[in-house]
């Protein structure tokens, strides 16, 4: 189980960015962090894996608090925390193997990781993870040249091999059509359940988060203002949210 | 709050204004300095006249080309070496000082300091101050032109780690991979395109400074040159420079070729 208490941070002083975060996320669940442009989305979701470092508070994983974990531990934290990205973040000149065994890198001694020697065990993997997300003709091609959707779906195999608890999503279909988008996240919806995941998505739409999610929480200028099932998300919270009528947007 | 059109209209005027400004700077330094700007245009096509019947290579000149190719040959492959070299450190300078997988500020600071340093201070000053050092010798222009490489690509270098890889490494550092897993896996890859362009750059840019630094440290095709200008014979001059247009074209060629196939 995935617990945040009173998570608080603040760019500048007196200029507080989250004030008093709580929630839990059991296993199995698909929730989306929802809320207007620099509400605090992202630095929650940074947080989370410590990517940005904040001020007070408790991030519980299965019990452990990733936040006081020196840096050794929190490496060992990482490797349970997969991440995937708004721009795919992959290095786009390697392979699409190669780029989903990046995810394996947490988990290798340092010389192995740095010169690539990845076990036969570990090949066999990312291949089947491949053909997971149906990319299993790409394999050696290079990840320049695939669609966005292709290279997002590239990274979820990479946070996969992981073998993590969590995948954390930043905006993982802001840069997506809409085809692409919905296949995403079923993708993300599905891999939740199958593998007993918590997955933590940042989200811009609604509908999205509606329809896939089974958790939201809205996120209103560093503050919590919502955490519920996703049902219960009405056009009165909405409109609290973000300050203004947005259900046409929805139509 | 400002109405469009008088933005516009005081638009206009600003750019009018710079435009007299730059113009009114140039007349008053040539009337300071005593140039006479219809003299100077009207030298210009004499200068190219005397240029084109002094520097003419002849049927004679072919004589000093197995020289002249000796001595080019020999200036490609300082400026090919000392940029190799210089990349070679300057990479890992640059790894260390950019602000993506820099150790800490204070030695980001120290590193743009030298880069800078080492770029700031002329060619021609370089070449002065190592020649008391290391003598006339091949090894001088070597190193002019590596410390003056190094300046730059370290800039480069730096910027190119900044812009291009800092989205790769943030997901691999979220992977738990330590940091020289990132490096290695993530921002030499993901950067060495890029690098590669640079250094290619690099060595064109060496070979035409190279010239100049033979001129004053005495070696490679800059010295012959010299020789040939300051004994009068024109005409091999000509030919010495013809030669460095034509391998600093087909090194051009070349590195665009190379840069198609990597990038």
């Amino acid at each position: 189980m995935l617990e945040v208490k009173n998570l608080q941070k603040s760019y500048e002083k007196d200029k507080p960015a989250l004030t008093d975060i709580s929630f839990n996320v059991q296993p199995g669940t698909f929730v989306a962090i929802i809320g207007p442009s620099g509400a605090g989305k992202t630095t929650i979701l940074r947080s989370l894996n410590q990517l940005i470092k904040d001020d007070d508070g408790q991030i519980l994983l299965d019990g452990n608090d990733i936040r006081t974990a020196n840096k050794t531990q929190l490496r060992k934290y990482r490797r349970q925390i997969g991440m995937v990205f708004q721009n795919y973040n992959l290095v786009e000149r390697l392979t699409v193997i190669e780029n989903v065994l990046h995810g394996r890198l947490g988990y290798k001694s340092t010389l192995a990781g740095v010169f690539g020697r990845y076990t036969q065990e570990e090949k066999e993997e990312a291949m089947s993870l491949l053909k997971k997300v149906g990319l299993e003709n790409f394999a050696l091609q290079r990840c320049s040249e695939l669609s966005g959707g292709q290279k997002q779906r590239v990274g979820i195999a990479r946070s996969l091999i992981q073998h993590p608890k969590v995948i954390l999503c930043d905006e993982p279909i802001a840069s997506l059509d809409p085809a692409s988008a919905q296949n995403v996240m079923e993708l993300l919806k599905s891999l939740t359940e199958e593998y007993n995941l918590i997955c933590v998505a940042n989200l811009h739409q609604i509908n999205m988060a509606k329809t896939y999610a089974d958790q939201i929480i809205g996120i209103r200028k560093g503050h919590l203002v919502f955490d519920e099932k996703a049902d219960m998300l009405s056009e009165d919270i909405l409109r609290t949210l973000y300050d203004q009528d947005i259900t046409k947007e929805l139509e | 709050m400002q109405s469009p059109v008088k933005y516009l209209s005081h638009k206009g005027w600003h750019q009018t204004a710079i435009i007299a400004i730059i113009g009114g700077m140039y007349v008053f330094g040539s009337w300071i300095l005593g140039f006479n700007n219809v003299d100077g245009l009207l030298a210009i096509p004499k200068a190219f006249s005397w240029l084109g019947i002094n520097f003419k290579p002849t049927a004679n000149s072919v004589t000093y080309l197995p020289r002249i190719w000796q001595k080019l040959m020999q200036t490609v492959l300082l400026a090919i070496s000392s940029t190799v070299v210089a990349a070679t450190v300057s990479i890992f300078v640059a790894l260390l000082g950019s602000k993506v997988t820099g150790i800490n500020g204070f030695v980001q600071t120290i590193v743009r300091g030298i880069a800078s340093f080492f770029r700031n201070i002329p060619l021609v000053a370089w070449s002065m101050i190592l020649l008391f050092s290391f003598k006339q010798s091949d090894f001088t222009g070597f190193l002019a032109l590596l410390l003056m490489s190094i300046g730059y690509l370290i800039r480069a270098f730096m910027e190119i780690i900044e812009d291009e890889a800092s989205e790769t490494m943030l997901a691999l550092k979220a992977t738990g991979a330590s940091y020289f897993q990132v490096i290695f896996q993530a921002v030499l890859p993901q950067i060495l395109p890029s690098i590669l362009s640079w250094i290619l750059y690099m060595i064109e840019n060496n070979v035409r400074d190279a010239t100049l630094v033979g001129i004053l440290t005495g070696t490679g095709i800059g010295f012959i040159f010299d020789i040939y200008y300051k004994s009068f014979r024109f005409d091999a001059a000509g030919m010495t420079v013809l030669a460095i247009i034509i391998v600093v074209i087909g090194l051009e060629t070349i590195s665009n070729q190379i840069r198609k196939v990597i990038l």
